[in-house]
């Protein structure tokens, strides 16, 4: 009980949140936190605890919001069907891109995720029948006007989110994971199917970016393929977010997401500042690989140690 | 039916000129992979440095692009040497749990020089208006009974054949001098090649600068058959890496043919299936190499005993 007092604590705030009078705005910025730790923590999973880095984590996002876009545009089924559909179809998209992708280790599978991110963004312009192209898809009638469900229910995902890889840290399967990331042929020759293991990471972490995918669609009500299946926003801010955070933490992606979302709306609402957002991204990104490797959650002992050197004495 | 085989032969010598031209991007990238053991994921966006360097050469002082390379080319090594020192070696010696953090690292520079190109030269699209832009030859003025009437572009032709030159040049450079063949030395087995007194550090730097002068030449070839804007880096970085992974990885020989099959390969999408699928192509090809050819086409050289 002890154990998980700061975890209640947490939760309970983050419940009470809404009942304060936040505007607006500053509901979207929460809501945007919780959908870019949730991608994050799917990350996490597959790029901090099992090793392979990922650089088209948008192609995950992108199928889920374009199921549940789909299931709208072209069946007429409420969208918020595809949280539930986005799990199937993302998990075998997953496959298929594992059957491809894993054959290759560290930073060739790196690259090989990146140019399948981009090759969804092409796919999704150019199949102007199925996918609308371009123009994308939008719901006219959104659900709710004010933001507070929305909250909530992306509340719900990320808390779940935030178990389901606690659980599956914990379990079993976290160690083969592990122990995946620190030595593949030692793994191999332990008696670990790595290969299925990899695959088993990158379904979890796709089905996860799915849902949040999903939510997306149903959130903003608009997607093209240019907005879902972006390399910089969305892929590359993913990394970012758990380089930040703390890479193979449990709150590492949640401070990185807070971090990067509350810096980014910063930067943009500063018309000098805004054209140069990628540069101060890429610096910081710079600075944090130099300085910080493991994020400010696994370098934290680190940076308390920098910071009493600095003149605070306690 | 003779219009069918005139289309297939254009696209196809459109797709050796630009499998030339490919080729000296790919073959940047696999040196700097072969002997850094790092990718590069920046160097499309070096090679839009490059190509700015080029246009605004022409634009202010009316230097023509092909000139630029001995121009671009210098300056890209600098910056190249300057990127290792400064910033790749530090992160090479930092301990972290991801080793992939060169990796991100390189994303990073992109990031920065794509959006510092973007705030100093506007998103515009730009070109250079060469004098000789629309001059090509065509093959009935050589011979007048000829079946089938095929065109060359003399913008193309004139790039190809200097990224081939370049091209052969390095090839002189890495297996008759003795920096090519440190050079060489530090890919096939680092201790070994410190262990017999060649100055690995150096020979790294080095490296990573002439990948970067590579591209920036690759960049001026490009410049008067292609337009520039500062997004363009993304793409060309993909297609370096197809390249390597075509090619076999960091071999320098399937680079060359790597390039040409990947030049090929996406003029006929381009012609046969539309502009837009030329990337899906591109994909095509690498998840096909991926999973026939995993050694990529230097395993096919080595089986024959044609390459080294």
């Amino acid at each position: 009980m002890k154990k998980n007092l700061p975890i209640i604590i947490i939760l309970i705030l983050l419940t009470v949140l809404p009942l304060v009078g936040l505007s607006s705005y500053m509901m979207h910025i929460l809501v945007l936190v919780i959908i870019y730790s949730m991608i994050g923590m799917a990350w996490n999973l597959l790029g901090g605890y099992c090793g392979q880095v990922s650089f088209g984590h948008a192609a995950y996002f992108g199928v889920g919001a374009y199921t549940a876009g789909l299931l709208y545009s072209k069946l007429g089924v409420s969208p918020w069907w595809g949280l539930i559909l986005s799990i199937v179809v993302v998990t075998a998209f997953s496959l298929v891109i594992g059957f491809i992708c894993l054959r290759l280790r560290g930073p060739y599978f790196a690259l090989a995720t990146l140019a399948m991110g981009e090759v969804f963004r092409v796919v999704a312009e150019n199949l102007v029948k199925f996918t609308g192209g371009d123009v994308g898809i939008l719901i006219r009638e959104r659900t709710w006007v004010v933001k507070t469900w929305y909250y909530y229910i992306i509340l719900l995902l990320g808390i779940g989110t935030f178990f389901i890889v606690k659980k599956v840290i914990e379990s079993k399967l976290g160690y083969y994971f592990v122990s995946i990331r620190e030595d593949q042929d030692a793994a191999n020759s332990l008696g670990i199917n790595t290969t299925l293991y990899k695959t088993i990471a990158l379904c979890l972490s796709g089905a996860l970016t799915g849902v949040a995918g999903a939510f997306y669609m149903n959130y903003m009500g608009y997607i093209d393929p240019k907005v879902v299946f972006a390399l910089h926003d969305i892929s590359i801010v993913t990394i970012m977010v758990v380089m930040v955070g703390g890479v193979a933490t449990y709150w590492g992606p949640t401070i990185g997401a807070i971090i990067m979302v509350f810096l980014a709306e910063l930067i943009r609402s500063n018309p000098s500042l805004g054209v140069a957002h990628q540069t101060l991204f890429g610096i910081l990104l710079i600075f944090i690989i130099i300085f910080l490797p493991n994020g400010i959650v696994g370098d934290f002992p680190k940076l308390r140690k920098l910071f009493r050197l600095g003149g605070t004495p306690t | 039916m003779a219009v069918q085989v005139e289309l297939f032969l254009q696209t196809l010598i459109a797709g050796i000129l630009l499998g030339g031209l490919y080729a000296l991007i790919g073959i940047g990238m696999t040196l700097i992979m072969g002997v850094m053991k790092i990718i590069n994921l920046a160097h499309g966006e070096l090679m839009m440095v490059g190509m700015y360097i080029a246009f605004w050469l022409f634009t202010l002082l009316h230097i023509d692009p092909y000139i630029s390379v001995f121009v671009a080319a210098p300056l890209l090594f600098i910056l190249g040497i300057g990127l290792q020192k400064f910033l790749i070696n530090p992160v090479l010696k930092v301990e972290s749990i991801l080793p992939e953090n060169q990796v991100i690292l390189t994303v990073g520079i992109g990031m920065v020089l794509a959006n510092l190109a973007t705030i100093f030269f506007t998103s515009n699209y730009r070109s250079t208006p060469v004098a000789y832009a629309t001059k090509a030859f065509y093959l009935t003025d050589y011979w007048k009974n000829s079946p089938v009437d095929i065109s060359l572009s003399f913008s193309w032709a004139l790039s190809f054949l200097i990224a081939v030159i370049i091209t052969v040049m390095l090839w002189f450079f890495l297996t008759r001098t003795d920096t090519g063949k440190s050079i060489r030395a530090t890919a096939q087995d680092l201790d070994a090649a410190l262990i017999m007194g060649v100055n690995v550090g150096r020979m790294r730097a080095a490296t990573f600068g002439i990948g970067c002068a590579l591209v920036g030449a690759a960049g001026c070839l490009f410049l008067p058959i292609y337009y520039l804007f500062p997004a363009l880096g993304g793409q060309f970085t993909l297609i370096a890496f197809v390249i390597t992974i075509l090619g076999g990885l960091g071999s320098t020989n399937g680079a060359i043919i790597g390039g040409v099959i990947l030049g090929i390969f996406e003029s006929m999408t381009a012609t046969y299936l539309g502009m837009g699928w030329a990337p899906v192509g591109r994909f095509l090809i690498f998840v096909a190499a991926l999973v026939f050819l995993p050694g990529g086409v230097a395993s096919l050289l080595r089986s024959k005993k044609l390459g080294k």
